[in-house]
């Protein structure tokens, strides 16, 4: 049972960043014996709350309270020693050291190291919950879940009781989520404060005693998880019946334009990232691509776009005036566009890929532009018009067209990214993730852009991560799993349920 | 037989110099910061433990060879561990780049080295004539119980004291907690953060204390390489950029950085073994070491072995709340 | 609210947002400000006199007569060369420390037209022979590191460093090669009668070829930076190269080609320094030049016109220096040692230009 104080009491918690506010007095408690779940969208602000407790960040403004105590969290040694333990969603962990090593990491103790003595401590906290570590194993040896595992351990080695667990599912297969969920419930009933960070609504639903929501930084409600639903849950993250009334105009004559056959591509270190992989993309559709994040879906966009060097298969293009075939495997992006093949591509890391943060909207313009002519300079009256226009048709905010774009908002990034990546008249565009980050209106302003293309007879590939968008927006659905295709299924009257099904278990089997 | 016993003296007596700069500067790059001061920090360390027992030795009557040793040893090290300082303050509190800092540190130590090296001279009557002999003759007294030993009959004890030093740091940071704690943080700062390590004190801790280390090398260079006298000649510069490269050739390991030292120290001396060379190509000879050095740079890079690379964030700023 | 309030940190860091241009300057003058300061009390505890006096011999030191001036203007250019071949490495966020090395192959090139072909060739053919021989030196210099860099991540400034010290020993050797005379360990004057492959005096100042040559080339450089398609590659690779290959830049040619560049205008300068300047090479043709010039380039944020004023004042402050030297008895080296007590603070000062200070107990002021 849930104890009576709160093992956490913030109140009033604010903490902007530059212009941005992304917590506003915001109030929360935390009981032991209980498992919150802290749900809202991307960017609502949940992550940048609880990393205020495990002192990553300093807040602008209110209090937090341990134990009835007010305390200030400067730092996550702070944070440690008042027993709060946060495991981040990027994995806080040295590469070259071992699991033990990583897990007595910062902690004081003789001068001398015994890992040994850690390595038997490890293996005993392993046994009272079923965890699997061996101490020896270096961090770059390891899966996904081999490291979550080691951060989870981390965090209870060093006498944590309130743990906080940033999306702890995103990388893991169902099994792995089952395990983890088991794990949770045992150290809730250990007398445990548990804090899961999640976007997703059936987690919350399986996992938590009591949810709290915010929506844009700001504190929407709060409840025991029992008196709610998910329509009450839903309302509260968007601030609105979510209905989402999306756009879907039939495909116009659609014809075969990108098709992918035996596609197998290996990482750096050797892993498979995707495996056999077939489909074909048709002029004048939206094909969404629906997996947990990390099963491919960057590699199967990088691959056509000429980023990705593959292992076998084959990406034929299709030219819609003149019919030829095009083998796009092995071209680079530069090639691929002097062959004709208007492809377009808005990646998912906007400023680390689309765009170059440091430069302003001009500059970012001419980026696919910029080899346009025989002179040895640049032009930027064109990229600057194209700028021009894109400010104005899509309402972008900006103070001025010499703005590095890094200082705009995210949907406004977002916006110049498509905006540019549109402008060149494609016949293929890839989105990865568009709306991610952005609000309802943006969102809606993204949507409907790539509509249009869509009815210009664009073959669009759209990669997404909220089931429901991708269920009444595209017209077929790709899904993928652990690298491998589970199934197309068309949108129209897609069953969630049966596409959840297929995101997590290869068409049903494994 | 004789020659390749004096070989190897000579090689010994170069390596230590170098020795205690990389193991030092492994301390430091540990931590995340390539500090490419260390030439001027063995200047700074190199002169101050000059003036100190200079002063000293013209103060005394008769001056006692082990008092001088003293002061120019905490001269030395006051000097170099101030050094270590300023580049710490400027690189992490104000976030200044490393590169440029740890030149112009480079630049200043130079500087104020060759500046009141000069002076000294000056003082002690013209070009050359300073020396502080009874200082020098305690550096360079052999120990008592190897001086029968051919190899060892004219190594003073800084060379043994390099050798215990590397293999201390070696130890410090393979097998003892903070040791761990300061690769991580070298490794990734961020993750060292999350795991309640102050990035900043670690950072602050191994650079100046590494910078110390570093300075021991310069005042060994003048107290026993050039037996106490101070030449304005950038010998102790070449040195120190040599010290760098060991720190690459030894991996960042200070145990291989032992041995490496001495290797080094043949592979400069080894045109003055070789009969027939012309004195054109005893300079090539001298190449050696850099050409070794970079050759290992690039096996390193080429193996893609994670145990065998820099420190991940070497050269890199960290601030907290950077997003 | 007080209760709370004491336990906020004593001062905090923050990020600017953005900051004024002339705010910025004004931090920047502050600095130097205070670096002089500082510099004035190690002068006067050293030698006792006024600093005021110190740093009017100074300004004697730099543009006392017209030799002085010119003198310092070489300097001046041969510092700031340097800088600007440095810059589009540098904006590449390529660490090339490796100047040093590629002035002394162009200046070993140079050296050996001179000799070899100085009594054959007129000295305008030699100038250009030199000047072709002494780029593709720097080049070669340039691109062996860039080469190792794209194809495996090789660490450029390491790699960089250690091929100064293959330069210099290379010089050694040709230096004991082309000794003049024999025994001195020198090679001398070369061409000191025929003057064949000098530069020959232009307006009757023998250093306005000098001039001439560096402020075309920073001109050229900036236009190269800011307005060609090349310069805009490099702009982009060195702020993301992920970004650079979704947009099909071949970021490796672009890493080996804008070296190539750059150790081309470095090798320029030892042309620069050999034919220009002292007429010889030697392992202090360079003279630690090609350290500095990083931090001219540095301070500069590449930008090749900012160069000239922190050249200058670089320079200015060694001439200047070695004049009070000369004048009080003292050695050269003070000069290092001034520079070297500036450039941290101007380093130091850079700090305040990006972040601000949030004291406890006040309201964040901008």
């Amino acid at each position: 049972m849930r104890s009576a104080q709160a093992a956490v009491r913030m109140c009033g918690i604010t903490k902007t960043f530059g212009s941005v506010v992304a917590n506003d007095k915001i109030d929360l408690e935390i009981y032991r014996g209980e498992i919150l779940a802290m749900l809202g969208e991307n960017g609502s602000g949940k992550t940048t709350l609880m990393n205020m407790l495990s002192g990553i960040y300093y807040p602008d403004g209110g209090h937090i309270l341990v134990d009835g105590r007010e305390v200030s969290i400067r730092s996550p040694k702070d944070a440690y020693d008042l027993g709060i333990g946060m495991i981040h969603q990027h994995f806080k962990l040295v590469d070259v050291l071992t699991a033990a090593e990583n897990i007595i990491l910062g902690m004081d103790g003789k001068i001398r190291l015994d890992l040994k003595s850690v390595g038997e401590k490890i293996r005993s906290i392993c046994g009272m919950y079923g965890f699997e570590v061996d101490p020896e194993q270096k961090v770059y040896d390891m899966s996904v879940s081999q490291k979550q595992t080691v951060e989870i351990v981390k965090v209870l080695y060093r006498g944590a009781d309130i743990l906080i667990l940033d999306e702890p599912t995103a990388v893991l297969t169902p099994q792995e989520t089952e395990k983890l969920f088991a794990v949770m419930r045992n150290m809730r009933d250990d007398g445990k404060a548990i804090v899961i960070i999640t976007h997703k609504l059936h987690e919350v639903e399986e996992i938590s005693d009591r949810v709290v929501v915010l929506r844009r930084g700001q504190y929407a409600g709060g409840m025991a998880t029992k008196d709610t639903n998910a329509a009450e849950m839903t309302n509260m993250m968007v601030g609105r019946a979510v209905s989402l009334n999306i756009e879907r105009p039939e495909p116009i004559d659609p014809k075969p334009r990108v098709i992918v056959e035996g596609l197998t591509v290996r990482d750096a270190d050797g892993v498979t990232k995707l495996s056999d992989v077939s489909f074909t993309a048709y002029s004048g559709e939206i094909l969404g691509v629906a997996g947990i994040s990390g099963c491919g879906q960057k590699e199967l966009l990088e691959s056509i776009a000429g980023l990705q060097p593959s292992e076998s298969g084959s990406i034929i293009y299709i030219d819609p005036k003149t019919g030829e075939e095009i083998q796009l495997l092995g071209k680079d992006p530069r090639e691929i566009l002097s062959m004709g093949v208007m492809l377009s591509f808005v990646p998912e890391d906007r400023l680390g890929m689309g765009l170059v943060g440091s430069m302003d909207l001009t500059d970012n313009m001419m980026l696919r532009s910029f080899r346009h002519g025989k002179s040895i300079f640049t032009d930027r009256k064109t990229p600057r018009s194209l700028a021009e226009r894109v400010v104005n048709d899509l309402a972008v905010i900006t103070p001025s067209l010499s703005t590095p774009v890094r200082k705009l908002s995210g949907g406004n990034v977002q916006k110049v990214l498509v905006g540019r990546e549109i402008s060149s008249s494609p016949t293929v565009l890839m989105t990865a993730y568009a709306v991610r980050g952005l609000d309802i209106n943006s969102s809606y302003t993204i949507y409907d852009l790539i509509n249009r293309q869509k009815q210009n007879g664009v073959a669009v590939i759209f990669v997404g991560e909220d089931l429901d968008v991708l269920l009444e927006y595209c017209d077929r659905i790709l899904v993928l799993c652990g690298g491998k295709v589970s199934g197309i299924v068309p949108g129209r009257g897609a069953d969630k349920n049966q596409v959840g099904m297929m995101m997590t278990k290869l068409g049903g089997e494994k | 037989m004789a020659q390749i016993l004096s070989l190897l003296q000579a090689a010994i007596v170069f390596g230590t110099v170098i020795l205690f700069g990389s193991v030092g500067e492994i301390l430091t790059e540990k931590s995340g910061n390539l500090n490419l001061g260390v030439p001027g920090i063995m200047y700074l360390g190199g002169i101050a433990g000059l003036a100190g027992s200079f002063m000293y030795e013209t103060a005394a009557e008769v001056p006692v060879p082990w008092v001088g040793m003293v002061i120019a040893l905490a001269c030395a090290l006051a000097a170099s561990l101030l050094a270590g300082l300023i580049y710490s303050f400027l690189t992490i509190t104000l976030r200044a780049n490393q590169n440029v800092t740890g030149l112009t540190l480079t630049i200043f130590g130079g500087g104020v080295a060759n500046f009141f090296g000069g002076a000294l001279n000056n003082m002690a009557g013209g070009v050359g004539q300073i020396s502080v002999a009874a200082t020098s003759s305690a550096y360079r007294a052999t120990l008592p119980f190897l001086s029968s030993i051919d190899v060892f009959s004219a190594l003073g004890f800084m060379v043994y004291l390099a050798i215990i030093l590397a293999f201390l740091v070696s130890w410090f940071l393979n097998k003892s907690r903070k040791g761990l704690n300061l690769r991580a943080v070298g490794e990734n700062p961020a993750t060292a953060d999350a795991a309640g390590i102050n990035v900043t004190k670690y950072k602050y801790f191994a650079t100046c204390i590494g910078a110390a280390i570093t300075g021991l090398g310069g005042l060994y260079y003048v107290m026993d390489y050039i037996k106490g006298t101070w030449a304005i000649d950038g010998g102790i510069e070449k040195l120190g950029w040599l010290a760098v490269a060991l720190v690459i050739f030894a991996r960042w390991k200070p145990k291989h950085a032992i041995w490496g030292s001495y290797l080094f120290g043949v592979l400069f001396w080894l045109f003055f073994y070789i009969p027939g060379l012309t004195r054109s190509s005893q300079e090539l000879f001298k190449m050696l070491p850099y050409l070794v050095t970079i050759v290992v740079l690039i096996i390193v890079s080429m193996r893609r072995k994670r145990e065998n690379r820099p420190p991940e964030s070497l050269g890199l700023p960290y601030f907290r709340e950077d997003r | 609210m007080n209760k709370s309030a004491v336990k906020v940190p004593l001062v905090r860091i923050v990020k600017r947002d953005t900051i004024a241009v002339w705010r910025s300057w004004l931090v920047r003058l502050i600095g130097l400000v205070l670096a002089l300061a500082v510099s004035a009390i190690v002068i006067y505890a050293i030698v006792h006199i006024n600093p005021l006096k110190v740093y009017s011999a100074m300004f004697e030191g730099n543009f006392g007569t017209e030799k002085r001036f010119w003198v310092t203007l070489r300097d001046m250019m041969m510092l700031l060369c340097i800088g600007v071949g440095l810059a589009p490495a540098f904006k590449m966020r390529f660490w090339n420390i490796g100047a040093e090395g590629q002035i002394l192959v162009g200046g070993i090139a140079t050296a050996g037209v001179m000799i070899y072909l100085g009594k054959s060739l007129p000295t305008w053919e030699l100038l250009l022979i030199s000047l072709v021989a002494s780029c593709a030196a720097g080049a070669l210099w340039g691109f062996i590191p860039a080469l190792f860099k794209a194809r495996y991540g090789t660490n450029e400034t390491l790699f960089t460093l250690m091929m100064n010290y293959v330069a210099i020993q290379l010089t050694s050797y040709f230096v004991a090669v082309w000794e003049n005379p024999f025994g001195s360990n020198t090679v001398g004057i070369i061409n000191q009668q025929t003057k064949a492959g000098w530069f020959p005096a232009v307006f009757g100042q023998q250093y306005m070829m000098t001039l001439i040559i560096v402020m075309v080339l920073t001109a050229l450089m900036f236009i190269y930076l800011r307005y060609s398609k090349q310069g805009y590659e490099i702009a982009v690779v060195g702020e993301s190269e992920r970004t650079a290959r979704y947009v099909g830049i071949n970021v490796k040619s672009v890493v080996i080609r804008t070296m190539m560049i750059s150790g081309a205008i470095c090798g320029l300068s030892g042309y620069i320094a050999v034919a220009g300047a002292s007429h010889t090479i030697s392992t202090s043709t360079a003279g630690g030049n090609g350290f500095t010039a990083i931090i001219v380039a540095w301070l500069a944020k590449f930008n090749t016109f900012m160069m000239i004023f922190v050249a200058a004042l670089l320079v200015f402050l060694e001439k200047g220096a070695i004049q009070i030297a000369s004048q009080y008895n003292l050695n050269d080296f003070a000069s290092k040692m001034i520079t070297g007590i500036i450039l941290f603070f101007i380093l130091g000062s850079e700090f305040f230009t990006n972040y601000r200070l949030v004291f406890r107990n006040r309201k964040e002021a901008r």
